[in-house]
């Protein structure tokens, strides 16, 4: 379980994450939505210790992310951002054996080879092992990415807008990936993304923020409700039932 | 094919590193041997002395340089952009124009190397304190800073340098240029021994470069302590940056050099080959260059010059290369 309490962050006057108090719960995936500068982002890099807090405490499991040592928490929870430019000239098998470094450091034991090809074949990267990072195309290097973050093999797997650059079917491979995970792995997979529909389709608990507060939450059947919605991003949304899923429509 | 393909780059590193090391130890060979003349004895220890600060140098900037681009995860800049070569300058003309030229000769060497090492590490670590100020540009900020510096420093010396009368001011200059040939046998123990030290700090930590070349983020989501990491690393690399400017003056772009080279040459990022082809590369530079300056051209001039020539090629190149993409 991830709790926030009073968690925030502010840039001069402007408070960018304002007084976060939130419980996310554990197992399933969880969607985090809300218009551009809501401080979504900012939220899950403090709630990672990528960036420091202003006020307030977050725990995991317990744990206090502020004053719980580094590798302790790498072993817990994995981080995975937007931005994954790299100087470093690595193959995608170097890239993922990175994941066991919070266990082994840099010493590869049989038992951490095991994860290592079990994450290269989960995301259907074996082709590609041998390949380097620049000669791979945006999907699949989110895809190697990814594979990393989970042979880390954490209880809890944050990724900060994860669709970003991908089309439609690679974007639905990632979160059906991520279901997956969810389900099979039983990983507590929590998502920022923009895309509601994505997240009413694929989540299991939604969190609104609006201007650094969270401003509505819930499950996703609560949450994709044109009133709803409509709340959190000032505009007419409406919601039809598709096939038993809820779509939103908002394009005029 | 794929097979084949995984083998052929398995073992390019360390075909590369075995061909570099024979390079080295032939440049060493030929450096001892070539044109010898006389007493062995005496041509052995004499040029024994030259060839430990040729080693001491190229290891020194080297690991420093490598080092220092994994943790500002850029490839462009080095230590000197940090404006260090600029504080020697500075030191040593403060020097002369505060106490005058006598100083230079008669304070004692190792004093001065002691205070030169000092100095330059009191600033480097000043400078840190900038980088907890901000999270994320951090270390770009570092390098503004480094820039600034250097550009400050330049000027002040270059103040003082101008109201100097010629003939120290002639003094003074000779000191400037780097020589790799002549070196105080002393001093050579102490830096010998501080670099020792420093590389075995610096091995120890050897796992945790490789996860910090991925970059900040991905160096604290699998647990390394950054902040403490980065610091002591970049101590290292100010330790070794200040042993081989005060061993030999300033080389601004000996490092780019042979970090380029040597990450071109492995393929991969993996430190543990980097590291080594870097070093060894700097050996084959400065003592196969120094052979070749004093035996094939009999021309016993500053090696640093052209090394320096080169180095520049290097830098203007990789500029040219990121502006294109």
């Amino acid at each position: 379980m991830i709790v926030t309490s009073e968690v925030t962050k502010s840039y001069g006057a402007t408070a960018v994450v304002d007084g976060v108090s939130l419980t996310l719960p554990s197992g399933g995936i969880t969607s985090i939505i809300g218009p551009n500068g809501a401080g979504k982002s900012t939220l899950l890099s403090m709630v990672s210790r990528l960036m420091a807090m202003d006020k307030g405490s977050v725990t995991v499991d317990g744990l206090d992310v502020t004053s719980t040592p580094s590798d302790v928490l790498a072993r817990r929870l994995s981080i995975l951002r937007q931005e994954n430019h790299m100087t470093a000239r690595l193959t995608v098998r170097d890239l993922v054996s990175f994941g066991r470094y919070p266990y082994t450091k840099g010493r590869l034991t049989l038992d951490d080879k095991r994860h290592i090809d079990e994450a290269i074949t989960y995301l259907n990267l074996t082709e590609l092992t041998d390949r380097f990072l620049d000669e791979l195309s945006g999907g699949q290097r989110q895809r190697a990415f990814v594979a990393m973050v989970l042979c880390q093999d954490t209880d809890y797997v944050l990724l900060d807008e994860p669709l970003n650059n991908l089309d439609m079917k690679h974007a639905m491979g990632m979160m059906r990936l991520l279901r997956k995970a969810a389900n099979e792995l039983g990983k507590t997979v929590v998502l920022v993304l923009h895309d509601i529909n994505f997240a009413s389709w694929y989540s299991d608990y939604i969190v609104a923020m609006k201007q650094g507060r969270v401003v509505n939450q819930g499950p996703a059947a609560h949450m994709i409700d044109p009133a709803v919605l409509s709340d959190i991003y000032d505009m007419e949304i409406k919601v039809h039932e598709i096939g038993g899923q809820r779509i939103s429509v908002y394009y005029e | 094919m794929g097979k084949l393909r995984s083998m052929t780059r398995l073992s390019r590193p360390a075909l590369v590193l075995i061909t570099l090391c024979l390079l080295a130890l032939v440049s060493i060979a030929c450096f001892m041997t070539l044109g010898a003349k006389g007493n062995w004895s005496f041509v052995l220890s004499f040029r024994g002395k030259k060839l430990a600060s040729l080693l001491l140098v190229a290891h020194a900037v080297a690991v420093s340089t490598v080092l220092f681009q994994t943790v500002t995860n850029n490839r462009i800049l080095t230590p000197s952009i940090m404006g260090f070569d600029a504080l020697y300058v500075l030191i040593k003309t403060g020097v002369v124009f505060f106490l005058g030229v006598g100083a230079l000769t008669s304070i004692d060497s190792q004093m001065q190397f002691g205070l030169e090492v000092l100095v330059m590490v009191a600033f480097s670590g000043l400078l840190f304190r900038w980088l907890f100020l901000g999270e994320e540009r951090s270390l770009h900020l570092l390098v503004l800073v480094g820039i600034v510096f250097g550009i400050l420093f330049r000027s002040l010396s270059q103040f003082m340098q101008r109201m100097l009368d010629p003939g120290a001011f002639n003094v003074l200059q000779d000191t400037f240029f780097a020589s790799f040939a002549t070196t105080d046998p002393t001093l050579l123990l102490i830096s010998a021994i501080i670099v020792g030290l420093v590389t075995i700090a610096a091995l120890r930590m050897l796992h945790s470069f490789d996860v910090l070349s991925l970059g900040r983020t991905h160096a604290i989501n699998l647990g390394v302590n950054y902040k403490r990491t980065v610091v002591i690393i970049l101590i290292l690399v100010s330790i070794l940056v200040a042993v081989s400017t005060a061993l030999v003056g300033p080389v601004t772009f000996f490092g780019l050099l042979v970090a380029t080279l040597a990450h071109s040459l492995i393929g991969n990022s993996r430190h543990h080959f980097v590291l080594p082809a870097a070093v060894l590369l700097a050996i084959i530079c400065l003592v196969g260059g120094q052979t070749l300056l004093e035996r094939v051209f009999a021309f016993d001039t500053a090696l640093s010059i052209i090394i320096e020539f080169l180095g520049g090629i290097v830098f203007i190149a990789l500029v040219l290369r990121r502006a294109a993409r």
